[in-house]
Formats: structure tokens, sequence, C-alpha cells
């Protein structure tokens, strides 16, 4: 066991937990945020996407000795984000979710990829999107609401 | 599945059973009004103590004019937790915006009045409980409307509503959170006029659903999510071949983990297995892995997957029995050679793998009991947890998670998930204990749609039409030795593995459908549509096949051949064409179009998709979807149900589960491959066939569909028929 010192959407945590433990786990069971989901624990569903320093990462397959000081933001934080309110209020306009299980992972995955391309292409989004699973099959409206949240950016 | 059951007449006889206990207790149990009364009521000596309602009430109207609703199933992305209430709340005029909706518990008063049980399966949602929430809805109105008109001295039918208010004849007026008080001493009307469609106001528009900004926020909890105070969460190690049994176990290594509280082999299903319980998720996976265990797998099948197709390919050669015989099964014999055809198919195992993976908590106390369940089953899963804590199963309060998905993953017979997790209970008396079964246990832990053959021998007409078809269908029963057997076996061949064959909207002369169920040590169940997977596969690609030999338009040679009676089918295939064909007529070079219909569980559609090959697989960048589900509740729904149904349909064309000496060969997404979104159609257009006939399902009709379109468009390109699923080469 160890301590762990995190930056989780802007607020420190303190957690004890072995050094080993994904991130995943430390966000749902140690610091009760569960809004990132497991999906795989392999990082092949994209369902626990969390922003790590910005980046798009599968929170599932990292532990959390290997975050250090580094800015976490999950799904329950990304409102706070201009273009993550965006992308909520456009998933929530197209009626994007069925079951919903994976849409906070799709939904940290098209910030990401917002911020990287103002105006993406169904190429860019099949790129970025490409290793969230639904198993509900919801994306025509993810890609809709991608474009319609690109056009309010 | 719907079809079979609702030619039995004990379903009928407990439909009217369930009525007559409804009657019977009409004054609180069908339909009940329960409200939060004013403190100041409360605490006056004039006010009549509080009614005590009973929990199973469907409407709620509390002080502040928020009306819960309780949905009567399971919700898991089809939407009823928006449908629904939206149908109750048409009927009682109530304030939409004001509407909160609630799933129930397991409880009698909100089992399926059409199945019996509690629980989401058939697409029988809407399509069983549209008349029970209309109902409702109007007979609450008619007590509200009542209470008003008391109150004003006028009759009720002075008065109107709209938006949970009550307008009497000259300016009064009063809100139905005002009224609720008077309005529960009213009696529950027999009878109450239901609308007009014209005067819906909910029904038919395309209402947003409920659930949207929690599960855009990460505030939606799932069974999965669930944290209770001192809860334990525990994982199991299964056999590696089903039924296997532990001989001996180490756990030295995972006893040594901090947090671990208890490892210990439990009884399964079939053989045995060993539970883990730890303080957390990733404690008690970390001791599985840790874990040394020796299996006893002898006197077991081990099912493989080569050898399977072996036996079915030669099974698929003999007639089974007979679940269809119609005109001259001989007829065959007397066509000439060159106007007769073989064809082969064969279908895997597949998985459901919903995203949330498989959980259920139990608390045990002795002589009562608390699960909290995502599941598709109540009434069975309620049962099964009972009897292994020795309870009845009143005495297992059984709340319903919302689930992250499910396909019929959710309702299984046997209940194996809510068993083991009730053996761990048992044990740890008076400590909630989550079970949780990892990606792995659910990709190796069987339940799958099983894997089938099918043979079928065709003898076509000079017209190019078939004039006598034979079919054989080799598959696992879903329900063999189960309650369900009695409803869905019949002449020895359980209906859902021929549905959608036998059943067939076309007009088939001389048709003979058989079908073998052999055993097999691999558990099955129902998979979203059931028996129309495979056998929509079948009909769908062999009648395009047929089009093509007979150089004859697909939708043409299908109007040709549809029943006259098959009028909701062809009603979808005529406005699929009519939303199709300009995009058909116009397609860029590569490209080519695919057409298929089916109808299943009542509801028809047909389907255009427009298809290349990138990177040696099927690009499908458009489909247009046609469906006639009697009157559109919510066409905003429909439509999410019919992109989304279409896209996981195609499960069909990637995914596989295989067996090789009783071991599953995938373990997780990494080998079993359902579609992600580059494998989805890059749009779908849905169109509704106007109608204002008895709503059916729309959870299940949009799967069967999608893979025989795309094949057909493939075969356009290629010039291959494809008759081995998933598609390997192209």
């Amino acid at each position: 066991m160890a301590t762990f010192q995190l930056n989780v959407n802007g607020q420190s945590k303190q957690v004890n937990v072995d050094p080993s433990t994904p991130l995943l786990w430390v966000l749902r069971e140690e610091l009760k945020m569960t809004g990132t989901k497991y999906g795989c624990g392999i990082s092949a569903c994209g369902a626990c996407t969390v922003h790590v320093d910005g980046i798009a990462t599968r929170s599932c397959v990292v532990p959390v000795s290997l975050i250090g000081d580094r800015a976490i933001v999950t799904i329950e934080g990304i409102g706070q984000d201009p273009i993550g309110r965006a992308v909520q209020e456009a998933w929530i306009e197209k009626d994007v979710v069925q079951c919903g299980y994976c849409q906070s992972g799709q939904i940290m995955s098209a910030v990401a990829l917002l911020k990287a391309k103002a105006k993406p292409t169904d190429t860019n989004i099949e790129e970025s999107m490409g290793g969230n699973l639904c198993r509900c099959a919801t994306y025509v409206r993810i890609r809709e609401a991608i474009k319609s949240a690109a056009g309010q950016i | 599945m719907r079809a079979a059951l609702k030619l039995e007449n004990d379903l009928h006889l407990n439909r009217r059973s369930f009525l007559r206990v409804s009657t019977a207790a009409a004054g609180g149990l069908l339909i009940s009004l329960y409200l939060d009364l004013p403190a100041t009521a409360q605490e006056g000596n004039q006010a009549p103590p509080p009614k005590v309602y009973p929990p199973d009430a469907f409407v709620h109207i509390k002080p502040d004019g928020k009306i819960l609703i309780t949905v009567n199933r399971l919700e898991f992305g089809q939407g009823v937790q928006t449908s629904l209430p939206m149908i109750l709340a048409d009927e009682m005029d109530a304030d939409w915006s004001q509407v909160v909706a609630e799933l129930a518990p397991a409880a009698d008063v909100y089992k399926d009045p059409f199945f019996g049980i509690q629980m989401v399966g058939g697409s029988g949602s809407i399509a069983h409980s549209f008349q029970q929430y209309r109902e409702l809805g109007a007979k609450t109105r008619t007590m509200l409307v009542a209470a008003a008109a008391d109150r004003w001295h006028v009759t009720a039918d002075q008065c109107r509503t709209e938006k949970s208010v009550v307008y009497g004849p000259g300016n009064q007026s009063a809100r139905y959170a005002e009224l609720a008080n008077d309005a529960v001493r009213k009696p529950v009307p027999e009878k109450a006029r239901l609308k007009n469609p014209s005067e819906f106001r909910l029904i038919g528009k395309r209402v947003p659903r409920l659930d949207s900004r929690a599960k855009c926020d990460g505030s939606q909890k799932f069974g999965l999510d669930l944290d209770l105070p001192g809860m334990k969460v525990a994982v199991v190690a299964h056999p590696p071949v089903f039924g296997g049994r532990v001989k001996s176990l180490d756990d030295k290594d995972a006893r040594r983990l901090p947090g671990v509280r208890d490892v210990f082999e439990i009884p399964l299903v079939k053989g045995s297995g060993v539970a883990i319980v730890a303080d957390k998720f990733w404690i008690a996976k970390q001791a599985r892995d840790r874990l040394k265990v020796d299996w006893d797998l002898s006197g077991i099948e081990h099912a493989d997957s080569s050898q399977l197709w072996t036996t079915y390919r030669e099974l698929a050669r003999t007639p089974g029995n007979v679940a269809v015989a119609r005109g001259d099964d001989k007829a065959i014999d007397g066509i000439p050679a060159a106007r007769r055809m073989v064809a082969e198919y064969e279908f895997p195992y597949l998985a459901h793998t919903p995203m949330e993976p498989l959980n259920t908590t139990v608390r045990f106390d002795g002589d009562r009991a608390e699960a909290w369940v995502p599941s598709q089953f109540q009434t069975m899963d309620q049962m099964a947890i009972a009897q292994v804590l020795g309870l009845k199963p009143e005495q297992v309060t059984f709340h319903t998670e919302f689930a992250g998905g499910g396909f019929g993953r959710r309702a299984v017979i046997d209940s194996h998930v809510q068993r083991e997790a009730a053996v761990i209970a048992k044990r740890l008396r008076g400590t909630p204990v989550k079970l949780v079964w990892t990606r792995e246990d659910d990709v190796r832990g069987g339940y799958y749609r099983p894997m089938h053959a099918h043979r079928v021998e065709i003898g076509i007409g000079a017209d190019g039409m078939p004039a006598a078809w034979r079919h054989v269908i080799v598959g696992q029963s879903l329900v063999a030795g189960t309650p369900f057997a009695v409803m869905l076996i019949k002449n020895g061949v359980d209906q859902t593995t021929v549905e959608g064959t036998s059943d067939t909207s076309y007009n088939i002369p001389n048709f003979h459908v058989s079908a073998h169920n052999p055993t097999v040590n691999v558990p099955v169940l129902w998979w979203r549509s059931v028996g129309h997977t495979h056998n929509a596969f079948v009909m769908e690609t062999l009648i395009d096949e047929l089009a093509t030999r007979a150089r004859i338009d697909p939708i043409a040679y299908r109007r040709k051949l549809l029943k006259p009676e098959a009028k909701k089918l062809r009603a979808a295939l005529d406005l699929v064409d009519e939303k199709s064909v300009a995009w058909r007529n116009n397609l860029p070079k590569g490209h080519a179009a695919g057409i298929s219909c089916h109808e299943s569980f009542d509801t028809a559609v047909a389907c255009a998709v427009d298809v290349s090959i990138e990177n040696k697989h099927p690009k499908i960048h458009r489909a247009t979807v046609a469906v006639h589900c009697g009157l559109a509740v919510n066409p905003l729904t429909i439509e999410s149900q019919f992109q989304g149904g279409v896209g996981f349909g195609i499960t069909q064309l990637t995914g596989a589960i295989t067996f090789k000496d009783g071991r599953v060969e995938q373990r997780n997404f990494d080998g079993y491959t359902p579609p992600y979104i580059v494998d989805a159609p890059v749009t779908v257009d849905v169109h509704i066939v106007p109608s204002t006939e008895a709503p059916t399902g729309c959870g299940e009709p949009p799967v069967p569909v999608i893979s025989p379109a795309v094949v057909n468009a493939l075969a356009k390109l290629t010039g291959k028929w494809y008759r081995t699923l998933p598609l390997v080469t192209i």
C-alpha cells in the first residue's frame, strides 16, 4: 500500500492503495466517482476513458503510481470545460444515449477529439472514436452530436 | 419468443387471472394514488390518518406537483423509462415537465400483463403495457376530475384537464397536487374513457429521453455502481470447461493480499467454482489471479467447434422434427436438376457482451434479504435468490437497477449470476456483497446465441419463383429442460430455433421445415431477436439469390413472393423502396445496394444498404430502414432503436465464440469483436409507416435485417454468396 496525491477535476485527493491499482478503480472505489465505467479492463472498449493532462486515456490500464501530479479530468468534471459542456449538451440535444453505460467514455473521447480538431471529418471521428465500443450502437447519433458540438464551439 | 408464447392457452389464462386479481384489488393495487401529505395536514388532528397504500403504485402525485410514474420494466437502453410514462401521462393529462420515472421493484402488480411474469423480452414492453398504462392514466385522471367536481359542486363532464390542472366550467382551476388527497378517496373507476388518437398530446410525438442528462454527466447509477455501507465485492473463479468442479484449491497466495476477506468453494448451476470476497473489486480480482485451482474436468463433454460443425453438417443432411409441412414435401424431387439448388449455412455462437458487466448485490439478514439487480427477469431472479437463501420470494426485497445493455443476457432462466451472489451473501450474513463478473467471465461464461447449421434445398419454378423448399435447421434448444419448454417446444421443435423461417411471410407452395435440437455442453440463451438472427439471414440471402438467378429486381421479387396477408411487411418494403430509390439509382462506382425485409415480434422491417469494400471489409455508408410497428408511441425512441438495432445486428458479421477442448477461445474484446463505429453504418435514416393499429415492439425487430442486406450488397460487388458467418474473407 502507498499514499498518492491526485489532482482530479481540479481538486486534490489523497488515496492509500496498492500502487498497481488502475486509476479506474481508484476513481470508482476510493473516490466514489462512478461515472467512469468498467467495460473490459484491457483498454479495448473505451468505457473508462478520462483525460490525463488533456490526453484521452484508458484508465483501466494505467496504474495509479504512474499518474504523479498530472491533471485528471473525468466525466464528472468535464462540464466545467466549455468544449466539454458543449459536447454534453449536444449529446442531450441529439438524444444520443440508450443504455448510456459507455457514454461517459464516448463523451471524454469526443471532447479530446474536438480539442485537437475543431471541425472533424467522418474519418477523424472514426479514428478518434474507433476504440469506444457501444453495444447499443448509438454510433450514428454520436457522429451527429460531435458535428453539432463542433458547430457550437 | 412471443409469437410462440401467445399461442398458448395457459398464458391467456394467466392473463385473465392477472386482470381478475387487479380488478378484485382495484382499491389500491392496480391503480394507486398515494401522496406525501403536507406537514400541516399530518400534524392536524382533524386530518384523517394518511391512507397506507401498497408501495407498488404506478402513480404518485407529490405535493410539489412532481408526478412519479413507476415503470414495470427494466430500462437498459430501449427507452421504456420514457415511453411508458408518456402513455400514462398523456391519458392523465399530466404536466410532462413534472414527470419523474422510476423503475419498479419486483412485485406481482408489475408483472407483464401478457407473460404473467415480470420481465423484459419478446419486444413486449410497449406492446403489452400500452393499454395498461393508458387505462392507469385515464383512471387517475377520472379520479382527479371527480375530486375537483365535488369541490366545485359541478359534474365531471363539465371539467377539462390540461398539464396537471383541472378546469371547471366557471373560472375554477385546481392543480393535481391539490386534488390528490381527495382523489385517493374516490373509488377507482371500472372504466375510464380513453382518448381518441387526435387528442394525444405526448403519444406519437418525438419526446426526448428522461435519462439523457444523468447518462451524460456521470450521475446515472447502474447496478455495478452500487455502493452500500459495509459492502464487500466478490468475484468467482469458474471452471475452464462448463460443469467442471474444484478438485483442490490452494488459496494461500490469494489470502495474503490485504483486503481479502474470504475464499471458498461454491456450487454453480453446473459444477463448482471458487468465490473470493474482498473489500474492493481490484483486490478481489488480483486475489483470483493468485488462486491455484486444480479442476476436475472428467465426465463432462468438452465442446469443440470443429467437431460440432462436422456433427451439425451431418445432422443437417437428415430430416429433423417437423416444424412445418405445407404442400408436397416430395415436390422438389420432380423439379429438373438445373432448377434446383442447395445452400448450406453456418452461424457461430455469439456472446451478448452488454457494456455493463453482469453483477448482482445481495444482503442476507436471516429472515429476509435485499437484492439489487439489473434484471430483465425480476420474477425469476427474485425466486432464485429466495430459493438459495431458504426464503419466500416476497421476503426478498428486489430493486431493479438500471442496466448497461442486456440484449437477453439479463433474462436467464436459471438465474445463475443471482444464485452465485445469493450463495456468497448467505455465507456473509448481514453484509451486502456485490458479485461482479469480469468481462472475461462474461465472454467465457456461456449463455450464448447458439451455433446453427442450415441446409436448404430449393426447387425453382419455371417463373423463377421458389416452387419447393426443404429446410433443415440444427441448433441447441434455448428452453429444453426448463419451465419454458412446455410453451415453446412443439412436436419436438424448439420454436425459437425455427422462428423467422417456419412462419415466413413468403408464399412458398411446397414448404417443409424441420429441426434438430442437439444437446451440447454449452449454455445457450436468447440473443436480441432470438431465432430471427440466423433465420432471417438464411431466408433473405436466399430470396436475393433467387431474384438474381431470375434476373428480377430484388424488391420486385419480394413483392411478388410476399403472402397477401403480409400487409405490414409489404408496406415497409414499399416505404423503403420509396425512400431509398433516389440513392440506389445514384450509387458511386464500387458501391452496391443490398435489400432485405423481415417481420418479427409483429413488427415489419425493410432495409436498404449502400455498401462498398474498404480494407477487405464491408463499409456500410448508409442504411435506409422502414418500419411498421403499428402506432408509433415515441418516434424518436423508435428511430434510435432502429439506428442502434441495425448496428447491433452487425455483430453477426464480425463476432464469433468458438471452442477447443471445451474451452472458449476468446476472452475479451480483443478476441470477440462486436462492431465499433467504423463497422456500423455512417448514417441510418428511419421511416415509420403511419398507422393507428396497436403498437408492436421495436427492441428486437431492427436486428435481423441488416446482415443479410449487407451480404446481398457484397454479393453484387464480388459475385459470391456468403453463407458462413462471421465474414472472415470477402
